[in-house]
C-alpha cells in the first residue's frame, strides 16, 4: 500500500551509492572540498527534517534555527565538559534540540497557518536575541562559543599541550583528508564528510520510513484538510506535535554535526533568514518529496559558495573580450547579480521555480523524464517518492 | 518487512564502504606535506577575508583595495608603497620567497559561521596559506579559531575588542590593530586636559562582546581620572533609532556622553544625540560634551556635520606626515583616487609583515612564520616604532588621539590627530584583568 517497496529498496541503494561518490562527482565543479561537501550532508539533513514537517503536514516554521542552534550549542559545550567524541554531543544535540521543540511546539501548534509561522518565527527571533546577548555566559554571544585550551574535557586524557583537540570519531579525525588523484582531478576524501553522509542516509531512510507509514499517511491528512479530521473525531495535536519535534531533533542533529566539522556555535545560526533558508532549499527542491530537500540544499549551498566568490574584477575578466562600452556594460549587470549580489540570482531562481515547477526540482526533473518517453518503465522517476504521485498511484492501487 | 531487511543490509554495506574508506586516510596527508597547503614551487596564495556585504561593507571594498595594492608591491609592480620606508629589507618585489603572490577573496558578510565557511572555503579549495582581513571582533576571534585548527597563519584586519589578543588569543593569529584598551589609555589624558575631572559619563554601549570590553575599558580609565559613572545603558547592535536611549540622559545627571558604538550604530546614535540638542545643554555648570572612543574616518564621513570637536581615538590617519603614511597615501590614492582608511591600512600592513615574516624565516611553515612575528620591531609602516609582543601577539605602537575637524578642506579632511600617545603609555602586562583568560597554546602547522 505504501509505494513500491522494490522502487524504495533501488532509490535507498541508488541514493547511498550517489552520496558516496560526492566527492568524485563534485570535483569538477570545484565543490569537492570538505566544508562544501559536509554543508551538502548537513543541510540535506536540515533539510529532510524540515520538510517532515512542512512537506508533510504543510505547517510552515519560520523559526528551524532556532533548534539548528541549539544542537550546535549543546554539541560544543559537550566538547568542552566531556569529551572529543563526537557521539556524545550529537546525542546531546537531538535530544536538547528535541526538547526545545517540544516547548515550542506544544505552545506554537496552538494555532495553524500563518499564525503558526509568525509564533515560530517569534521563537526563533527570541532565541536568537538570547544567544547574542542576554545568555552570553552559555553562548558567549556575537563572538560564538568556541573550545578553549583550559576546557575540562573530563573524559579526555592525555592532551597535546598548546594545542585545540579537533571532534573526533573513536580516534578518527574528523579533519583528516586523504587526496586522492582521479582522472588528473585532486578528489579529497575527508572523514568528516562520510560521517556526516552517513547520518545522511540514516535520516533519509528514517524519513522514507515515516513517509510510507500509517503515521506520515496522518501527516498527508493533517496538510489535506485538518478540518474535516478534527470532524470525525480525530485529535491532531499529538501528530502535528511529534511531526514538530521529529523536526526539530533533525534540526538538532544538523547543528551538532555542524558543531562536529566546525567546533563553533554562532547566533547567527538562529536568525531568522537562517530559517528562511530551509524554507528555500524545501521549496526549491521539491516540499513534500523525498529527494527534493536534499537537492535544492545541496544547490543553495553550492550556489552561496560558488556565485558569492566572483566579485566585480572577475566578472570584468570573463567579459573583456567584448568591445569596451559594451563589456563594461555587461559585466556592471552581470556583477549585480554574482558576489554579495547572489541571493538575487537565488530569487530570480527561486521565482521561477515557484511560477513554473511548483513542484520543485524533482518536478523538473520529472517532467524532463516524461518528454524522454520513458512511459515503458513508468516512473523511474515517481518513485523518486513525491508524495503527490506516490498518493495517485496508491489510491490507484 | 523484507523491504526494511533490505535496506539495512544496505546500510550495512554502507557502512562497511566508510570504514574502508576511513581505514586509510591520515598518513597519507601527513606524510605528503610538513604543513597545511605549502606552495608550490612559482605562486603562493593569500586569503583575503572580508566584509563585501552587511554592515561593514564599506570597511571590506577598503581592506580589499588594500590588499590587492599589497599583492601589487609584493610581486614589483606599482611604487611600492611602504616597502620603500619599511625598515625590514628582505622584501624585493619578487614576491615570496621567488614565489609570485596570488589571492583569493572571500565574504565574510560580518557574521562568524559565515566568514568560518569563505575562509574554509579558501583553505580547502583553493589552497590558502595565509587568511587575513575581517572588520569585526566576533568574526575575528571565529576565523582566528579555525586558522588555529587549520593550521594556518591568520592576520586579523580591524578588530578592536580586547578579546582578539585576550582571552581568545591564538598562537596562530596576530592582530596589527590597536584594541579597547589602548583607546582608553591614550584618551583618558586628553579628556582630563580638555574636560577636566570631575565629569559624569554616561555609556552607551552595542550590546555585544566588543562593546562590553571597550566599556570596561573607558569606564576604569575614566573612573581613575576621578570621573563618575552615572550609567551604562547595553542598545542592541543595529538599533537604528536610538532616542529612547538618549531620552533619559538628558535628566541623568551626566554631562558627558560616550559611545560605545561603531559603523552605522555610531553614525546613527551620534546624530541623533546632537540632534536632541546634548552639545547645547548646560549640566552641573559645564558644557555637556560626548566622546566617541573608536573613530573611523568613514564613519566620520557618515555622520557628517556631528563630529565636529568629538574626541576619539585611532590606529591611524592618512593625514599623517611621516614618511611611511605618506608613500602609502600616495600610491593608495594613485591606484584609487582618494585616502585610504585605517582599515585599509592595518590591513596593508598585515599581508606586508606576514610575507616580509615568511621571507626573513625563509619557510612557509606556520610556525616558522610565528616564531619570526614573535618579538619583531619594527618601523616605517606608518605608526612609528613598533613591536609584536610575542605573549600575546598584540602589536604595540603610538596611538592617535583625533577630534572632528571643525572646518574641513575637503570631503575626507574631517578628523585632525590633537595627540599622538606613546606606545609605552598604552602597554599593559599580558596578564592585564582584562586580558586575561586565555592560552596562546602552540603553534599549529596542521597537517
Amino acid at each position: 500500500m505504501f509505494g513500491s517497496k522494490i522502487s524504495d529498496s533501488m532509490l535507498m541503494i541508488l541514493f547511498v551509492i550517489v552520496v558516496a561518490l560526492v566527492p568524485l562527482l563534485a570535483a569538477p565543479f570545484g565543490a569537492g572540498y570538505p566544508a562544501l561537501m559536509q554543508f551538502f550532508a548537513i543541510f540535506g539533513i536540515f533539510a529532510i527534517g524540515f520538510n517532515i514537517l512542512f512537506g508533510l503536514t504543510g505547517y510552515l516554521s519560520f523559526g528551524h534555527a532556532a533548534f539548528l542552534g541549539v544542537g550546535s550549542y549543546s554539541a560544543v559545550w559537550m566538547f568542552k565538559l566531556l569529551s572529543m567524541n563526537v557521539l556524545p554531543a550529537l546525542f546531546l544535540s537531538v535530544i536538547i534540540a528535541g526538547l526545545f521543540a517540544l516547548v515550542i511546539g506544544f505552545v506554537s501548534l496552538r494555532r495553524s497557518g500563518i499564525y503558526f509561522s509568525i509564533l515560530t518565527l517569534a521563537f526563533a527571533q527570541m532565541s536568537y536575541k538570547l544567544a547574542y546577548s542576554v545568555l552570553t555566559p552559555i553562548t558567549n554571544g556575537e563572538t560564538g562559543l568556541q573550545l578553549a585550551l583550559d576546557d575540562p574535557r573530563i573524559l579526555d586524557g592525555e592532551r597535546v599541550a598548546g594545542q585545540l583537540p579537533s571532534p573526533t570519531f573513536f580516534g578518527l579525525d574528523m579533519n583528516a583528508t586523504t587526496d586522492v588523484a582521479v582522472l588528473g582531478m585532486d578528489v579529497q576524501l575527508n572523514v568528516g564528510y562520510f560521517f556526516s553522509a552517513a547520518f545522511l542516509v540514516l535520516a533519509f531512510w528514517i524519513a522514507m520510513r515515516i513517509f510510507r507509514s500509517p503515521f506520515g499517511l496522518m501527516l498527508k491528512a493533517v496538510k489535506t484538510n485538518q478540518n474535516r479530521l478534527n470532524y470525525t473525531g480525530v485529535n491532531t495535536r499529538p501528530y502535528t506535535l511529534a511531526a514538530f519535534v521529529i523536526s526539530g531533533m533533525y534540526a538538532g542533529l544538523a547543528g551538532g554535526l555542524l558543531a562536529c566539522m566546525d567546533p563553533l556555535a554562532g547566533a547567527e545560526r538562529m536568525v531568522w533568514t537562517a530559517s528562511g533558508e530551509v524554507v528555500l532549499m524545501t521549496i526549491l527542491g521539491g516540499a513534500g518529496t523525498l529527494l527534493g530537500p536534499i537537492i535544492g540544499a545541496s544547490v543553495i549551498k553550492f550556489a552561496e559558495a560558488k556565485l558569492s566568490k566572483f566579485n566585480e574584477n572577475v566578472v570584468e575578466a570573463w567579459f573583456s573580450f567584448l568591445p569596451e562600452g559594451l563589456g563594461d556594460s555587461i559585466a556592471f549587470v552581470v556583477a549585480k547579480f554574482v558576489g554579495d549580489g547572489w541571493h538575487l540570482t537565488l530569487g530570480l531562481v527561486f521565482m521561477l521555480v515557484v511560477t513554473f515547477l511548483p513542484g520543485g526540482l524533482v518536478e523538473g526533473a520529472r517532467r524532463i523524464g516524461g518528454y524522454l518517453g520513458r512511459r515503458g518503465h513508468k516512473g523511474d522517476l515517481d518513485k523518486l517518492g513525491s508524495n503527490v504521485q506516490g498518493g495517485k498511484s496508491t489510491t490507484a492501487e | 518487512m523484507s523491504k526494511s531487511n533490505f535496506s539495512r543490509r544496505g546500510v550495512l554495506k554502507t557502512g562497511a564502504a566508510f570504514g574502508g574508506a576511513l581505514a586509510a586516510p591520515t598518513f597519507f596527508t601527513s606524510a605528503a606535506n610538513a604543513f597545511t597547503n605549502a606552495p608550490g614551487a612559482s605562486a603562493v596564495t593569500l586569503g583575503f577575508n572580508v566584509p563585501q556585504s552587511g554592515a561593514y561593507a564599506d570597511e571590506g571594498a577598503d581592506e580589499l583595495r588594500a590588499y590587492e595594492l599589497a599583492v601589487k608591491h609584493l610581486n614589483g609592480e606599482g611604487d611600492g608603497g611602504m616597502l620603500n620606508t619599511f625598515s625590514s629589507k628582505v622584501l624585493d618585489g619578487t614576491g615570496i620567497l621567488g614565489r609570485k603572490v596570488e589571492y583569493v577573496t572571500g565574504d565574510t558578510q560580518t557574521k562568524s559561521d559565515a566568514a568560518r565557511a569563505s575562509a574554509r572555503s579558501m583553505i580547502e579549495q583553493d589552497g590558502a596559506i595565509m587568511i587575513t582581513g575581517g572588520s569585526s571582533s566576533g568574526v575575528a576571534v571565529a576565523v582566528q579559531g579555525l586558522c588555529q585548527e587549520a593550521g594556518v597563519i591568520f592576520m586579523s584586519g580591524l578588530t578592536h575588542s580586547n578579546d582578539t589578543t585576550g582571552k581568545d588569543k591564538k598562537a596562530n593569529g596576530f592582530r596589527h590593530f590597536f584594541n579597547a584598551y589602548m583607546s582608553a589609555a591614550a584618551l583618558a589624558p586628553v579628556l582630563s586636559a580638555n574636560y577636566g575631572n570631575d565629569r559624569n559619563a554616561y555609556h552607551l554601549t552595542a550590546d555585544y562582546t566588543w562593546g562590553w570590553t571597550q566599556e570596561e575599558s573607558i569606564a576604569a580609565a575614566t573612573e581613575s581620572l576621578g570621573w563618575n559613572t552615572v550609567n551604562k545603558v547595553r542598545t542592541p547592535l543595529g538599533a537604528g533609532d536610538f532616542s529612547q536611549y538618549i531620552t533619559p540622559i538628558l535628566n541623568s545627571g551626566a554631562d558627558t556622553l560616550i559611545l560605545n558604538h561603531y559603523g552605522r550604530d555610531m553614525v546613527n546614535s551620534l546624530t541623533q544625540a546632537v540632534q536632541f540638542g546634548l552639545r547645547d545643554r548646560q549640566v552641573n555648570g559645564k558644557d555637556f560634551q560626548i566622546v566617541v572612543p573608536l573613530y573611523s574616518r568613514l564613519m566620520a564621513q557618515g555622520a557628517g556635520e556631528n563630529v565636529k570637536g568629538i574626541f576619539g581615538s585611532t590606529n591611524w590617519h592618512w593625514s599623517l606626515q611621516d614618511e611611511a603614511s605618506q608613500a602609502f597615501v600616495r600610491s593608495f590614492g594613485q591606484e584609487y583616487g582618494f585616502p585610504p582608511s585605517q582599515a585599509a591600512h592595518t590591513c596593508y600592513v598585515q599581508a606586508l609583515l606576514y610575507a616580509d615574516a615568511v621571507q626573513r624565516a625563509g619557510d612557509f611553515n606556520p610556525c616558522a612564520v610565528v616564531e619570526a612575528l614573535e618579538g619583531f620591531e619594527f618601523d616605517g609602516m606608518g605608526n612609528g616604532p613598533t613591536l609584536y609582543r610575542a605573549d600575546d601577539h598584540q602589536c604595540f605602537k603610538d596611538v592617535l588621539v583625533v577630534k572632528g575637524k571643525d572646518n574641513p578642506s575637503n570631503q575626507f579632511d574631517l578628523l585632525e590627530v590633537v595627540d599622538v600617545t606613546p606606545a609605552e603609555q598604552v602597554t599593559y602586562a599580558p596578564d592585564h584583568p582584562m586580558f586575561a583568560g586565555g592560552e596562546l597554546g602552540t603553534c599549529n602547522p596542521g597537517a
